[in-house]
């Protein structure tokens, strides 16, 4: 007999009443059934609805939404009409949430134990001389170490691993029975986020948890769910078992979904996805998808398919879902453009550059004291070749942001050169640089809401560098925006536009359009596809290579993400602490022999395949300084030699010509 | 960091009293031409007047004298070379103080609780007359709803004394119920600044992820306002306060006009016009001791209520 839903919603739709008195929904008649000890995975880009949807199961509504239609049940009880005290005892009781970004989750004036005990006090039957206990119980259970001392802290003193794994000790004080996931690992580490991975798997199966994991990360979805269901423009278009929907998609957006993201065994670019939802507000008349699929024929914009159930157990909102097969056929992989040559000139050199964030203070200045920490960043010796892509990769703390900085002038070097083009040394200063060398090394930020004004049009934003570098006004200045906003595909009407008239990924291609309008040699991305959707992220990686292949700019990317770097760089640094480990064409960091180090991130990548299991080589502590002797790894590393680790700077180790490897352990054994 | 601020703060007012000082020796004429008003072209009363009050000594000495006599408390003498200064501004120090207490005592818990009451009943009824009155209170000057409570609430009901009639050394008891009227426009102005303020903070944290992570706990309604959201919302406030209350120690010169109230501000006023300087400079010299130290122990509070400032300076 199949079981009875735990969790219920039927026909839901959400909406939310725009200022001309319209009902916009954001959910359109949404139907999710989770029964106890199913793990059910909600995909589908920013705003697709899916956090709205996860909240809903606990009768919770962001301000301004209200419910349009339907139903949510929990266990059988109405949620929706549920008196507030009983609901509220629901609520982190029998039903928990564990939410995105637990560092604004946590109230900043309550310690750690005070936030804890408050679960335990509203909804365990444990009396209240043994909250103590049962919060350093909790901690224990999240695997946090020391858990006496955590519960003295404020939430702010804690890392973002650590302010997750409180999210989630909270959320078990009341032993639940479900769990909603709100994109737990999101902007995590790789190491962190695999290890939290584990930590969830092992409690959904020790409690038989009914569990809703909300994510637009498949691979962290394929390692915990057992289903899954796509969401776009607020409906459902594909659910079906995760293999079904990850191994062989047969909705046309999953299916474009699942080939936008960059993969560790692929070597060629993400297939983009090009376009964007509907906005919520927009009237749709046919399937919402339509504009963006390749196998939409007219019955797709003239009536909206339904969701078919189809003998394999998936359902699929497509008309021509039987059809998908010829999709692989239709994307042909763009292909990556080629190494540059060895004999290329250098473009940058970046010659035993040291960078260290502590100033001596007065007294210590003064007297002569001997307590300066050890450098964020040392012995980094890099020769970047003229057209040719470097990825950094590394967790946050590796210093990777803090190399691009000091090549941009932003953050001083404390010793070591910069040297542009073999012959020119750049200041540290940028305020002190010339304008030729200021031209020539451009930077692109993470967050392109915070790096383009708000309230500068996009005619504004390029006539910078072009004014400054090029003194163009007028009729050739707007000449010269245009032919830019064409190399990053958007047109001449995006000229008088803000910022916030455009979309994340058109955000970034104005940033894009920026740097490129200096015309520079080197161009500096500091996690330029962090903040976009997967579909988007594959959009900007190609018109990225695209524009090189055009221009032949060098690129040092960075990025935390391992395949990302993988897609687009020609010769990838892996760094910790500041600290090359490992350095070479991307073909060999990638494969075997590895740093110890480089095989811990490769090993807790997620790949969005539920048959591929992460290997969990080192603990994810997060070390705040790196030591002051020896291997910069030595404190994590699971291969440690010994001593000699902890004393002796690792000597390079030319595996094979390019690539380097800075270990103590001999080149055959590695 | 705690030195370093009180140390920066003395600074601050050495810093202060010396422009104040240069700023009166800057002006023309001095003490003597003033007092002895048309026999200044006298030359030799003048010298002679000059000798008596000690102006012909270098301004560096005479302001070394100045400093150190007050920091000792001691002002000098006003310019009729008779006075001492400490006595009249003493007087009037007090009675500010009196007014400044009475508004703060009536103004900020009113401002909170409507702050907070709007902030929680944002664009329901509640909020609507808050913050409605709010931006009267703000906007209308603050001699025209001075004099119309003096119409209504003295001359209309006869409820209240319209203007205060008790002489500056009276003590403060003697000023009941004759303070109430300044007292009802001055809590009335500043409630406004800090109510709006208040508001806006209690709304920003009420969309919070943190708060809502609160009541997805399960934390009821009041529990969550008291424990997880006012905390934090009252916390952008304390600056607010203490800048009001620096305003109503010493800048409230208006008001006292309005009602003949015997303070600092009003004595400024008539020092300027009467060219009593020294009393000038000692004025300027308190007022901006008190905006030093309100705002000092503005960033103290803030620094002992807000657990991220705290931890950086305890557990370094």
């Amino acid at each position: 007999m199949p079981q009875s839903p735990f969790i219920d919603i039927k026909n839901l739709s959400v909406g939310y009443t725009s200022r001309s008195g319209k009902t916009i929904p954001v959910l359109r008649d949404v139907n999710l059934s989770i029964t106890r000890g199913d793990s059910i995975g909600l995909v589908g880009e920013s705003g697709s609805g899916k956090s709205t949807l996860a909240l809903a199961a606990m009768g919770y509504f962001k301000r301004g939404l209200h419910v349009i239609s339907g139903q949510v049940q929990f266990d059988g009880i109405d949620m929706l009409n549920i008196e507030r005290n009983a609901l509220q005892r629901l609520r982190g009781g029998r039903l928990a949430l564990i939410p995105q970004n637990s560092g604004q989750s946590l109230t900043p004036n309550l310690r750690i134990g005070q936030q804890i005990t408050e679960a335990l006090r509203l909804h365990s039957d444990l009396p209240a001389t043994s909250f103590d206990a049962g919060v350093i119980d909790l901690l224990s259970q999240v695997r946090l170490p020391d858990p006496v001392g955590l519960t003295d802290r404020y939430p702010h003193e804690l890392s973002g691993g650590q302010q997750q794994r409180v999210a989630i000790a909270m959320a078990l004080a009341s032993n639940p029975e479900a769990l909603l996931l709100d994109e737990p690992t999101t902007g995590l580490d790789v190491t962190t986020q695999a290890h939290i991975m584990e930590l969830l798997r092992d409690l959904a199966k020790d409690r038989n948890l009914a569990m809703l994991y909300v994510s637009h990360d498949l691979g962290a979805i394929a390692r915990v769910c057992n289903k899954v269901m796509v969401m776009y423009a607020g409906e459902t278009v594909l659910t079906g078992s995760a293999k079904q929907v990850l191994l062989s998609p047969r909705h046309p957006y999953a299916h474009g979904l699942l080939a936008s993201i960059p993969r560790l065994n692929e070597t060629s670019l993400p297939q983009a996805l090009d376009g964007r939802p509907p906005m919520p507000s927009e009237t749709i008349m046919g399937c919402a998808f339509a504009d963006r699929c390749k196998l939409a024929d007219r019955t797709c914009y003239s009536s909206s398919p339904p969701l078919n159930h189809l003998e394999t157990g998936e359902a699929v909102r497509c008309f021509h879902h039987d059809q998908i097969g010829q999709l692989n056929q239709k994307t042909e992989k763009s292909a990556r453009s080629n190494p540059v040559a060895a004999d290329k000139d250098t473009a940058l050199s970046l010659a035993n550059l040291a960078v260290s964030y502590s100033r001596p203070r007065l007294l210590s200045k003064l007297f002569a004291l001997q307590d300066t920490p050890p450098s964020t960043v040392d012995r980094i010796t890099i020769d970047i070749k003229k057209g040719e892509t470097l990825g950094l990769v590394g967790e946050s703390g590796s210093g990777k942001s803090t190399i691009l900085k000091t090549i941009a002038g932003m953050v001083p070097a404390q010793s070591g050169n910069i040297i542009l083009n073999q012959t020119e040394p750049l200041d540290t200063m940028v305020e002190k640089r010339p304008a030729a060398y200021l031209r020539q090394v451009q930077i692109i930020f993470q967050n392109p809401d915070d790096s383009l004004n708000p309230r500068h049009t996009v005619a504004q934003i390029l006539a910078q560098p072009l004014r400054l570098y090029y003194g163009l006004s007028g009729t050739p200045l707007r000449d010269r925006s245009i032919a830019i906003l064409e190399q990053v595909r958007l047109g001449e009407h995006y000229l008088e536009r803000l910022p916030s008239q455009l979309s994340g990924g058109e955000k970034q291609r104005v940033a894009i359009a920026r740097a490129f309008a200096a015309d520079p040699e080197i161009i500096l991305c500091d996690e330029v596809t962090s903040a976009l959707d997967v579909s988007v992220q594959a959009a900007v990686l190609d018109l990225l290579d695209v524009l090189k292949r055009q221009d032949g700019t060098t690129y040092i990317f960075v990025s935390h993400d391992l395949a990302v770097v993988k897609a687009i760089s020609d010769r990838v640094a892996v760094l910790y602490q500041g600290r090359i480990c490992e350095i070479g064409p991307v073909a060999a960091v990638y494969s075997a022999p590895f740093h110890p180090y480089t095989d811990a991130l490769l090993g807790a990548v997620l790949e969005p395949d539920p048959d591929v299991a992460p290997r969990l080589k080192a603990d994810d502590a997060v070390e705040l300084s790196p030591p002051n002797l020896g291997c910069p790894f030595q404190r994590r590393c699971p291969r440690k030699l010994g001593s000699i680790c902890e004393t002796n700077i690792p000597t390079a180790q030319e595996i094979a010509p390019g690539h380097i490897i800075h270990c103590h352990i001999s080149q055959v054994d590695l | 960091m705690l030195i370093r601020r009180v140390l920066l703060g003395g600074v601050t007012v050495c810093i202060v009293s010396l422009i104040i000082f240069a700023g009166v020796e800057m002006l023309p004429g001095d003490a003597c031409t003033q007092f002895l008003g048309e026999y200044q072209a006298d030359e030799e009363l003048l010298a002679q007047c000059r000798k008596d009050l000690d102006l012909n000594r270098p301004a560096i000495d005479r302001f070394a004298e100045w400093t150190q006599g007050a920091i000792t408390g001691d002002l000098g003498l006003a310019a009729d070379g008779t006075t001492k200064i400490s006595t009249i501004v003493g007087d009037r120090l007090k009675n500010s103080l009196l007014l400044a207490f009475c508004a703060m005592a009536v103004g900020i818990p009113l401002a909170l609780l409507l702050g907070v009451v709007s902030g929680l009943w944002r664009d329901r009824l509640p909020d609507i007359i808050a913050s409605t009155l709010a931006i009267f209170a703000m906007t209308i000057p603050e001699f025209v709803s001075a004099t119309l409570l003096i119409l209504v609430l003295s001359v209309w009901l006869g409820w209240l004394p319209g203007i205060v009639l008790t002489s500056a050394a009276a003590p403060a008891s003697e000023f009941f119920p004759e303070i109430l009227l300044p007292v009802i426009v001055l809590s009335f102005v500043m409630c406004a600044h800090i109510m709006r303020m208040v508001r806006s903070s209690v709304i920003d944290v009420m969309a919070s992820d943190y708060v809502q992570m609160a009541t997805l706990k399960g934390v009821p309604y009041w529990q969550m306002v008291f424990r997880h959201a006012l905390p934090n919302a009252l916390l952008p406030a304390i600056n607010v306060v203490a800048l009001t209350i620096a305003w109503l120690l010493g800048g409230v010169v208006v008001i006292e006009v309005v009602f003949n109230y015997p303070g600092l501000g009003r004595l400024m006023i008539d020092s300027i016009s009467d060219r009593n300087l020294p009393v000038v400079q000692s004025i300027a010299l308190i007022v901006a001791s008190v905006y030093v130290c309100v705002n000092l122990a503005a960033d103290l509070l803030t620094m002992i209520a807000n657990p991220k400032l705290r931890t950086m300076y305890m557990r370094k």
